[in-house]
């Protein structure tokens, strides 16, 4: 582990430490904490802390500019859940919230400090069509129009191409499943839709139960192949592990609830690296005692590909192999997410489609084609 | 310690990378490009130089890409932290991108401030802000104001600090577009250039470097006392009008870059701003006629 981001580690896991650190090292951690989208979680951490008065005032100036930003963000995405609520008035069965959405809807102990990004719903499979009809009548367009991408999301994902309001532009993925339907694993969204609570600031959302929150959130760091947000993705978990260990029995009704779910796997992942990196409070038997658990070897040789890959935010935290462990970790989501008599077709059109088609569109863009190159202010 | 004066000197220090400080921040700054040491020689004349290790606020560089096009069209990217925000420009165009870049760097991450898209100068101790929509003559006034002795803010960025309410300056150059170069210029035989960059997305644009007194004085914080929203006209008069609060409150809060990101505090700041200031609609064609209209504001 490169000692620069020992550093990070360190910041998120003991925040008071912070208080010591000197100008040099603040001008690395800075920049890592902002790429890895942690800058506000940080300031969140030192406000918690206490400490925020006794770092430089350089620092506090740049954190509380990142906080305005998380929070700016969070009330964007209330006011999201507020339009969109009669949007979704006359759709049977619940309205899930997942990630992010979640977190700043309940304020969940991830929100504070956190970047939002996009908007997730989960809503009965049976009702996908008809939710997508109600948005797509209040101004929700798809974003990706291929005719592949489109057969590709709707055949085999677990989720409809990602949205995008007209006017606010905010971006929503509407999911049916936490997981595709060509996955490995299969688990049981039924579930986790029965399982959930109406939220009562916002009745027409639900939240799901704490422990497939958990379940969900490490679910989707081990099965996605997108690494930048890794860190950020295991910081969340981290902190609703943190939250759940403070109630008896938290930590059987999450095996429990994995072993149904199907999920031991992901969730095994997530314990471990939260342990090892974020220090969390794992109990040593809820290790061993992970349904779906891999074996000592092949637990070895994930960490060698998890280990550099939480470490690709910033170039002074890239270790030897985090380069290539990002690219491993892309492609063994994509192993999980298809068998193989679909995923190299999918791959072969994609880098068809990426490096033909878009280049000679790219070649020629005709009057008004194409995104026009971002310019200077 | 300043900024080295000569461009050589600069130069060699850039490619290693130099610390500037411009206001409350300090830039990193890296460059192999000789027109970006020429610029910063020239602009930045007087500014201090800050530590080369410790904290600095934004990390920045302007270079060559990279590939066979920079044999034939040769191309600079600016990169901060690594990253590209913008798409390539001409090489011609290093030094104007470099401040571009920089300006990217604080609107996008100075929350610190409420920032409008504004100049600002001050003169006996009054801070004058100057919202305008492009061509309407904002930097040619500003650049003129500041030639006759007042003190320069900034051109492109009025930051209000959050704590103090009080306008904080930056002092760095005025950036002058197509005719209004030449007006400047005839305005005043001494005032110092920067290179010319053609065909940018701003038409022709150069630089004007601040005066001395803008520089030594860049940590000094300035009370806002007049909002002026400049209108130049082809032969219009002079002309100053009180303009209502309630619609200068709304006018900057549209020039604002991150109004709506401050939630309730931008509300606020821009709040106090408005009843502090007088607010005025000032259309003119004549400079001469103009700066002294600005004289009679503040005296």
């Amino acid at each position: 582990m490169s000692a620069e981001w020992t550093v990070l580690l360190r910041s998120l896991r003991e925040p008071p430490t912070m208080a010591a650190l000197d100008a040099g090292t603040w001008d690395l951690l800075l920049r890592q904490a902002s790429s890895a989208g942690l800058l506000g979680r940080l300031a969140a951490l030192a406000q918690a802390a206490g400490i925020e008065g006794e770092l430089p005032l350089p620092v506090r100036r740049h954190m509380r500019a990142a906080l305005t930003i998380a929070q700016q963000q969070q009330r964007a995405v209330r006011w999201e859940l507020v339009q969109l609520a009669p949007v979704l008035e006359r759709l049977d069965g619940p309205v899930l919230l997942l990630k992010g959405a979640a977190y700043a809807a309940a304020d969940l102990p991830p929100a504070a400090g956190r970047l939002f990004a996009d908007i997730d719903l989960l809503v009965p499979k049976a009702q996908i069509a008809t939710a997508e009809a109600l948005l797509t009548f209040d101004g929700w367009v798809s974003s990706h129009h291929s005719a592949y991408d489109q057969r590709y999301y709707r055949q085999w994902m677990h989720e409809l191409p990602p949205m995008t309001h007209i006017r606010r532009k905010t971006v929503l993925d509407l999911h049916h499943n936490i997981l595709p339907e060509t996955a490995r694993i299969r688990t049981r969204p039924d579930l986790i839709l029965a399982s959930a609570r109406a939220l009562p600031e916002h009745p027409r959302f639900s939240l799901p139960a704490p422990a497939d929150l958990v379940l969900h959130s490490a679910t989707h760091l081990f099965h996605e192949g997108e690494w930048q947000h890794g860190l950020r993705d295991l910081v969340d978990l981290d902190a609703l592990l943190r939250q759940g260990s403070s109630e008896s029995g938290f930590w059987d009704a999450l095996l429990a609830r994995a072993e149904v779910l199907n999920l031991g796997r992901p969730l095994f992942y997530g314990l471990r690296y939260c342990h090892r990196l974020l220090a969390t409070p794992v109990p040593p038997a809820t290790l061993e005692e992970c349904p779906g658990r891999p074996s000592a070897l092949a637990a070895a040789l994930m960490d060698w590909l998890f280990v550099p890959a939480f470490a690709t935010g910033h170039a002074s935290c890239r270790l030897p192999g985090s380069g290539f462990a990002a690219q491993a970790l892309y492609l063994r989501s994509h192993w999980l997410r298809m068998p193989p008599h679909l995923l190299l077709p999918h791959l072969a059109q994609k880098f068809w489609q990426s490096n033909v088609l878009d280049r000679l569109a790219a070649e020629d863009p005709g009057p008004g084609a194409g995104p026009r190159p971002k310019r200077p202010p | 310690m300043p900024l080295p004066p000569s461009a050589e000197e600069l130069g060699l220090r850039l490619r290693h990378g130099l610390t500037l400080q411009t206001g409350p921040f300090h830039f990193r700054i890296q460059s192999a490009e000789p027109a970006v040491a020429r610029g910063l020689a020239t602009m930045y004349t007087g500014f201090p130089l800050g530590p080369d290790e410790g904290l600095r606020d934004f990390h920045v560089s302007v270079d060559r890409v990279r590939g066979p096009r920079r044999w034939l069209r040769p191309q600079i990217e600016f990169l901060h932290d690594g990253q590209a925000p913008f798409k390539p420009l001409p090489a011609g165009q290093a030094f104007a991108m470099l401040e571009w870049g920089m300006n990217w760097c604080i609107a996008t991450r100075a929350h610190h401030y409420l920032l409008l898209h504004a100049a600002v100068l001050e003169r006996h101790g009054q801070a004058v802000i100057l919202p305008g929509e492009p061509g309407a003559g904002k930097s040619t006034l500003t650049a003129a104001l500041m030639l006759s002795g007042w003190r320069l803010l900034s051109d492109e960025m009025t930051m209000i600090d959050r704590d103090d309410g009080l306008i904080v300056p930056l002092a760095r150059p005025v950036s002058l577009k197509n005719r209004s170069i030449e007006i400047i210029r005839g305005f005043d035989r001494q005032a110092v250039f920067g290179e010319v960059a053609h065909d940018t997305h701003k038409g022709t644009v150069s630089h004007l470097r601040p005066s001395a007194d803008s520089v030594r004085r860049m940590a000094e914080k300035a009370r806002a006392a007049h909002i002026v929203f400049p209108r130049w006209e082809q032969d219009a008069p002079t002309e100053l009008r009180p303009r209502a609060k309630a619609d200068a409150f709304m006018h900057a809060a549209s020039h604002a870059f991150n109004y709506s990101l401050l939630g309730r505090l931008g509300f606020e700041l821009n709040a106090a701003l408005i009843d502090a200031c007088a607010c005025w609609d000032f259309r003119y064609s004549r400079l001469e006629e103009a700066l002294r209209t600005f004289e009679e504001l503040v005296r």
